[in-house]
């Protein structure tokens, strides 16, 4: 194996441990909300870290043109879907478990 | 100006996906890359929100600065996680928003949105309201580093 697999390798296994860790995060977070955090772990350093590492595979290639294209949607792409989510949840009435803290104004 | 490039984006885009240089495939890319933007001029989609390619400038500054605090908040919401207390303290705050316009309103909205532990609800004019997993969290937020950096992100054009 070259230097750069092995960094490869290393950028794969830490994504893959990140979206393992966003995953147990989304079955252990209490109510909607704070799952939406956990998942948001998995669409950006796990995902982020799996690309990154794909691309070094790659090399300088067509390939890794198509991954930077799939990381310009995800960063596009997720943000949007999660306030979606959020978005329709706080419209349809479900109060965010927020541990008797109240709404607080800016500063 | 703005219609060559886009026009010139989409081709681009073309070649990456096909990945064919033969010249009937390169002559098809720039046609339809051609009619596209010819539909959308029509559309009226050829503007500053559909094309906003005068902030690639600035995107070059803000961009790092925001991977490197999703990276570094990602790691804390995933310190949270493995911790067997889940030390969340979740909290609904209103932050400001100083951005003139609805590109940098929704960046500033996305930004929030994609730092793990912050998501924005709803997007009002001046005001988001924001749920964070922590309260140190939302106390960051409420600081308004991002903010300013979205507003400077707008207005460096």
């Amino acid at each position: 194996m070259t230097p750069l697999e092995i960094v490869a390798m290393v950028l794969l296994t830490v994504g893959g441990v990140f979206c393992v860790i966003g995953a147990v995060g989304l079955v252990r977070m209490p109510d909607f909300y704070t799952r939406m955090h956990a998942a948001s772990v998995i669409e950006t350093l796990g995902a982020g870290l799996v690309l990154v590492g794909l691309m070094l595979l790659a090399g300088f290639t067509l390939a890794s043109a198509k991954l930077v294209i799939l990381g310009a949607l995800i960063f596009f792409a997720s943000p949007t879907a999660t306030h979606a989510l959020a978005k329709a949840a706080h419209e349809s009435g479900l109060e965010p478990a927020t541990g008797g803290e109240r709404e607080k104004g800016p500063e | 100006m703005r219609k060559v490039s886009a026009a010139v984006s989409l081709f681009v885009f073309w070649i990456l996906l096909s990945g064919y240089f033969t010249p009937f495939l390169l002559t098809a890319g720039a046609v339809s890359a051609i009619l596209v933007v010819a539909f959308a001029r029509r559309l009226e989609l050829v503007d500053p929100e559909g094309h906003p390619v005068d902030f690639s400038g600035s995107a070059l500054v803000y961009w790092p600065w925001l991977f490197k605090e999703i990276a570094k908040s990602a790691w804390d919401v995933s310190k949270i996680i493995v911790d067997p207390k889940l030390p969340i303290s979740p909290v609904l705050v209103r932050v400001r928003s100083t951005q003139a316009s609805a590109v940098g309103r929704v960046t500033y909205a996305n930004s929030i949105t994609l730092t793990p532990g912050t998501v924005t609800i709803l997007a009002g004019r001046g005001e988001f309201l924001v749920h964070a997993l922590t309260a140190e969290g939302a106390a960051s937020l409420a600081e308004g580093d991002m903010d300013r950096r979205v507003t400077r992100f707008e207005g460096a054009r």
